[in-house]
């Protein structure tokens, strides 16, 4: 049941090619912005690098998680879901790796590019890319409560990118002081340690949220 | 016990009860904002490096300890409306939301007008009024999400409250991080060390306007919960009741 949701989340995606492609081609048209803004000099922006980095990859995965239930929820089969023998929090859970494997992961890649085009040193960008795969799943757990929040909304995009954006300080701090000690030739491994402790708690606990936010939507 | 715990949930107890309380503590709260104002803007001594613009802590202080208390009494509010589904607990988060948001912008202005002077400038990036800053944030969106969901208002009680406790359980990792962050960036021109042992000539009119912030945070809350009652059940017969009564 659980394999077969996963099945259908990623096949979803997949034959809508706007749903995954969406994200990434937005967090390149973000990061195309800050030389644009701030000016292409090599040393002002391998500076702003790691934060210009880690902020267009907020946005990108915002973007990307805020349609997680809305189709199932319009269309019903959300309700459906809540008759099936599985615990909605597994589900939630499968539900969450699926946009994670479509989203997050191909933003964190990307991003390992992206920062080559900010000038990041290149000792920075393998943590760069540590950091971000850890970073992105607690913005797709958290951003799939945020999602359950406003689902039933019918435009509750703004809203949702509000109540999530303080939840994503703690990531937004840590994935960047991870990044600039690498670029300063520091151990990185203190920020990239609490980043996997914050994922692994938001793993455990946000879906037991988004749970019972979805079972209270779909009554 | 449970006779106690049930004029609790009942609504109509509630606006009985916080009719007969308002009064009095609305004057107990004016008469400690009175005191401790007085004391602290007339009589308190002046701070020999700060001047006459430290005495700007007797409304700072006070409100920011209450905008913060005020989290907890919400989420307590949360997780009682999630277990037992109680009514007047769903109207106290509301409530307590808005109270929170106002009391919090106001905790932020008055750090900016107490920063002028002290500091010279309006705003600093200190890890405490980030910290205060996502605060308010928060409690922006538990308002925002209730506004949004006003045409579903049982939807609206639970999602909210799932919103606030989950707060709870951010809000200590979001300041431990900004604390974090903000020890990395420390700039060297500001020093804000813990606040000094304070005269007690200087602390006594402060207690008494924390008890008064209190006060007029009890005040608000009943004003505002007994506003949500009449909104919310004016259908039913004994408020139907007081309202002809009162015309």
């Amino acid at each position: 049941m659980l394999k077969a949701l996963l099945w259908r989340d990623l096949l979803l995606t997949y034959r809508r090619r706007g749903e995954w492609l969406l994200p990434l081609v937005f967090l390149l048209g973000v990061v195309l912005l800050f030389p644009l803004a701030i000016g292409p000099g090599e040393k002002t922006l391998s500076q702003v690098a790691a934060g210009a980095g880690w902020i267009a990859a907020l946005l990108a995965s915002l973007l990307a998680v805020e349609r997680l239930f809305r189709e199932d929820y319009e269309d019903g089969a959300q309700s459906l879901l809540l008759l099936a023998p599985v615990s909605l929090y597994a589900m939630v859970q499968v539900r969450v790796l699926a946009h994670w494997l479509v989203t997050g992961l191909p933003i964190s890649v990307l991003s390992m590019l992206l920062g080559v085009l900010l000038y990041l040193p290149a000792n920075a960008i393998p943590v760069l890319l540590v950091a971000m795969l850890l970073g992105t799943i607690t913005f797709a757990q958290l951003g799939a409560l945020g999602a359950a929040l406003t689902v039933s909304l019918g435009r509750g995009g703004l809203l949702m990118v509000f109540l999530v954006l303080p939840m994503y300080v703690p990531v937004l701090i840590f994935g960047v002081s991870a990044v600039e000690q690498a670029a300063g030739d520091w151990a990185a491994t203190g920020p990239l340690a609490l980043l996997a402790a914050m994922a692994s708690l938001a793993t455990a606990l946000a879906p037991l949220a988004t749970a019972a936010v979805l079972r209270v939507v779909s009554d | 016990m449970w006779s106690w715990f049930h004029k609790w949930g009942s609504p109509k107890w509630f606006y009985g009860m916080a009719g007969r309380c308002l009064p009095w503590v609305a004057v107990a709260t004016l008469l400690c904002w009175g005191i401790g104002l007085g004391w602290g803007l007339l009589v308190a001594p002046m701070d020999f490096r700060q001047g006459n613009s430290f005495r700007i802590i007797y409304v700072h202080v006070p409100v920011a300890v209450v905008s913060l208390a005020g989290y907890y009494l919400m989420a307590i509010a949360a997780a009682i409306h999630l277990v037992w589904r109680m009514k007047l607990a769903d109207m106290a988060l509301k409530s307590a939301a808005l109270i929170g948001a106002a009391l919090t912008f106001l905790a932020l202005v008055t750090g900016a007008i107490w920063g002028k002077p002290t500091w010279g400038t309006w705003w600093v990036w200190d890890a405490r009024i980030t910290s205060m800053l996502v605060l308010f944030l928060i409690y922006m969106g538990i308002v925002l999400l209730y506004e949004a969901l006003a045409d579903r208002p049982e939807q609206a009680s639970r999602v909210c409250a799932i919103l606030a406790l989950v707060g709870t359980v951010n809000i200590p990792i979001i300041y431990k991080s900004v604390d974090w962050w903000y020890s990395l960036h420390q700039p060297a021109t500001i020093r804000f060390t813990g606040a000094p042992s304070m005269d007690p000539s200087m602390f006594y009119p402060l207690l008494w306007c924390i008890v008064a912030c209190y006060l007029m945070y009890g005040t608000l809350m009943m004003l505002y919960v007994r506003g949500e009652i009449l909104r919310r059940e004016i259908r039913t017969q004994w408020l139907q009741d007081i309202v002809r009564g009162m015309r």
